[in-house]
């Protein structure tokens, strides 16, 4: 085997340049396609994790139906037990408790439809940093029975804090539920559907306003490790009876899910055009060395080298090739890659726009799994492993005597 | 028992005009310790005669006997793993593996049939001595003169153990110094080692080197002569 693979690597440079030239083919392609995947998936983690932590966690869990009907009849009753044992399961980070219905809200002679959010004021804010965006007044505690207005709202209810509104909805089973509440903070939201229509209390206080003592509409949970999300959601499963649905941010946000899918289906065809260049510079070079040894192949079987020895011999050069751009690509790039997750590229003009819209810096970060070096590397064997198919079938096809006489 | 027998031996090319009769109805026995030279004008039928008894290639009709097996049968693989075991080969050129030195080079042939490591080296090493290249056994190709790859070839051939060697004009490439010391150490080779030669040439010199002269033309055996000269010597 040596001195198959001596003969090989040897015959690799015979042609240094050629050779240099279709590695470099190859780590160049390979350096590119792990920057593009780097920055890929580097910008989807940062927008889901954008996502979850400006409202629902990478897990929720509800009543059964909760999500579709989005109505107090399908609260939910969450136990201490259970408590106690959605806090033992590891790589849970946060578990944030919420109440939330729709009410009208009223000052003076205008009236507004806005989203309640009965809250745990600092669970709330360790999962959404909503204290940083108040503007005037106090953050609620959970005592509290005054009312938090996102800043669009009180602007088009014409509320200042210490003002009062009038809540009047539907509470739990259809009881009525009216109070006078006062203001005692403004929160600015950047994206402007929040900023039109949010409203805090805190949880105890909602619970009582809505008569629904105890009740919760949804639990949203944070992980240490996203990849660890379905590992984690089917403990909770199994805590959760039937009477609750547990979701992940995947159905929580459908949207995101499929703008992440699109962009990434371009990013395909991206590495898709990659992989052509690295095909010719493999395939290229294979099939040269293949056509100049015409003569010399046909010796070597003549004096009785059996084909297949043959046919591993340039096996082996194509992997070495294929190899030699690969593997110093993919080393190369660790560096790059890891300097650029550190550093993330600060972004401008639309994309900035965008992102600051959803109140969240706008940087590009890299990001760095093992899998997207394998995912490389098993690529480039198989276009490696397909191009030395032509060496092996020419050399099955080869008559020594005619190799010998061409 | 002779070494290689020929019974009508045809090959014919199936050209689409005339089929071309490279070999036609040959009968030829050679013997263990032969020197013969295959003969002949350009496009007699020298380079097939050889590739039939070698194995490289098959005949259209009769039957080629080597080494007491009929091979004129045998499926192209069973043919590769016969011609490992039972010839040795030199042909005209390229005979050498470019990116090995001449001891790689001869050591290949031993390692395709499974000789262990250290046999290898040395018998490398004294084929190498044996055919003048005892210095050289470091050098590529490409750093040998013609004369000096042909005896690495030689060398080679010699290492497999073979029955017989064959060589395709193994000097048509040589100036005339290097074509008659190849030669010699081919005659040395046989007469000390008894190992027996089969080779072609169109070369006057050669021609008179060799003990026994079979020509060709047209595919068919003109003549088969003994050379006095040399058999004297012989004797
Ligand atoms: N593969 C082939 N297809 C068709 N015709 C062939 C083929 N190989 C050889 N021939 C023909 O068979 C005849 C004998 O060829 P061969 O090569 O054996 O001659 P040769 O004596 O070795 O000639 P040279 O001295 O030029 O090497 C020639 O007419 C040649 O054209
Ligand atoms: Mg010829």
């Amino acid at each position: 085997m040596n001195t198959y693979i001596k003969l090989a690597w040897r015959n690799l440079w015979r042609n240094k340049k050629r050779t240099l030239i279709a590695a470099s083919s190859v780590f160049f392609a390979v350096i590119l396609a792990l920057i593009m995947r780097s920055m890929q998936r580097g910008y989807y983690d940062y927008m889901i994790d954008a996502s979850v932590r400006m409202y629902t966690g990478y897990i929720q869990i509800h009543g059964k139906d909760y999500w579709e009907k989005k109505s107090l009849e399908e609260s939910m009753i969450v136990d201490e037990k259970q408590f106690q044992k959605l806090k033992e399961i590891s790589g849970i980070k946060l578990i944030v408790p919420r109440f939330e219905t729709f009410s009208l809200i009223s000052y003076g002679n205008k009236t507004k439809v806005a989203q309640i959010t009965g809250i745990n004021p600092q669970l709330e804010n360790q999962l959404t940093d909503l204290k940083k965006k108040i503007v005037s007044g106090q953050y609620l505690n959970d005592s509290s029975k005054g009312i938090m207005l996102a800043k669009g709202l009180a602007e088009i209810l014409n509320v200042n804090v210490g003002d009062s509104i009038v809540i009047y909805g539907q509470g739990y089973h259809g009881v009525t539920a009216a109070a006078q509440v006062p203001v005692t903070g403004i929160i600015k939201f950047t994206l402007p559907e929040l900023n039109k229509s949010f409203t805090y209390l805190s949880i105890s206080y909602a619970q009582w306003l809505f008569s629904a003592p105890e009740r919760l509409t949804s639990i949203s949970i944070m992980i240490d490790n996203p990849k660890d999300i379905d590992e984690i959601k089917s403990e909770i499963h199994n805590i959760f009876s039937d009477n609750y649905e547990v979701m992940d941010w995947e159905e929580l946000s459908p949207e995101l899910v499929q703008s992440i899918q699109i962009d990434n289906a371009q990013g395909i065809i991206m590495l898709g055009i990659l992989y052509v260049v690295i095909a010719f510079g493999i395939f290229g070079t294979i099939m040269m060395m293949t056509a100049e040894r015409v003569k010399e192949f046909g010796i070597l079987i003549s004096v009785g080298m059996k084909k297949w020895r043959l046919a591993l011999v340039t096996l082996l050069e194509t992997l070495f090739v294929s190899f030699i751009g690969v593997i110093s690509g993919a080393i190369i790039s660790i560096p790059i890659l890891l300097y650029f997750k550190a550093n993330p590229i600060p972004l401008t003009g639309e994309y900035a726009k965008a992102i600051l819209a959803w109140g969240f810096e706008p940087i590009l970060p890299f990001a760095v799994y093992p899998g997207m070096f394998f995912a490389q590397i098993w690529t480039v064997l198989a276009i490696a492993l397909v191009s030395a198919l032509y060496p092996i079938l020419f050399i099955r096809k080869l008559q020594p005597v005619d190799a010998l006489r061409g | 028992m002779s070494l290689i027998e020929l019974k009508d031996v045809s090959r014919i090319y199936d050209e689409t005009v005339v089929p071309i009769r490279a070999v036609d109805s040959v009968n030829l026995i050679i013997d263990k310790g032969e020197f013969t030279a295959i003969v002949g004008p350009s496009g007699s039928g020298k380079t097939t005669l050889l590739n039939l008894i070698g194995g490289l290639d098959q005949p259209t009709a009769g039957k080629i006997i080597v080494d007491g097996t009929d091979i004129s049968t045998y499926k192209p693989d069973v043919l590769i793993n016969f011609r490992l075991h039972h010839i040795g080969f030199v042909f005209q050129a390229y005979n050498l593996i470019p990116v090995f030195t001449a001891k790689e080079n001869v050591e290949f042939i031993m390692l395709l049939q499974n000789i262990p490591k250290t046999e290898r080296e040395k018998k490398a090493l004294d084929f190498l001595q044996a055919v003048g290249l005892g210095d050289r056994v470091n050098a590529t190709p490409a750093e040998l003169s013609g004369g000096q790859q042909q005896r690495v070839a030689v060398a080679r051939a010699l290492a497999s153990s073979p029955s017989f060697v064959l060589a395709d004009e193994p000097t048509a490439n040589l100036d005339s110094a290097s074509a008659e010391s190849l030669l010699d150490l081919m005659e040395n080779l046989n007469q000390n080692n008894n190992m027996t030669f089969v080779f072609s040439t169109h070369d006057q010199k050669v021609i008179r080197r060799a003990h026994r002269v079979v020509t060709l033309q047209d595919g068919k055996v003109k003549s088969d002569e003994l050379n006095p000269i040399r058999i004297k010597n012989e004797n």
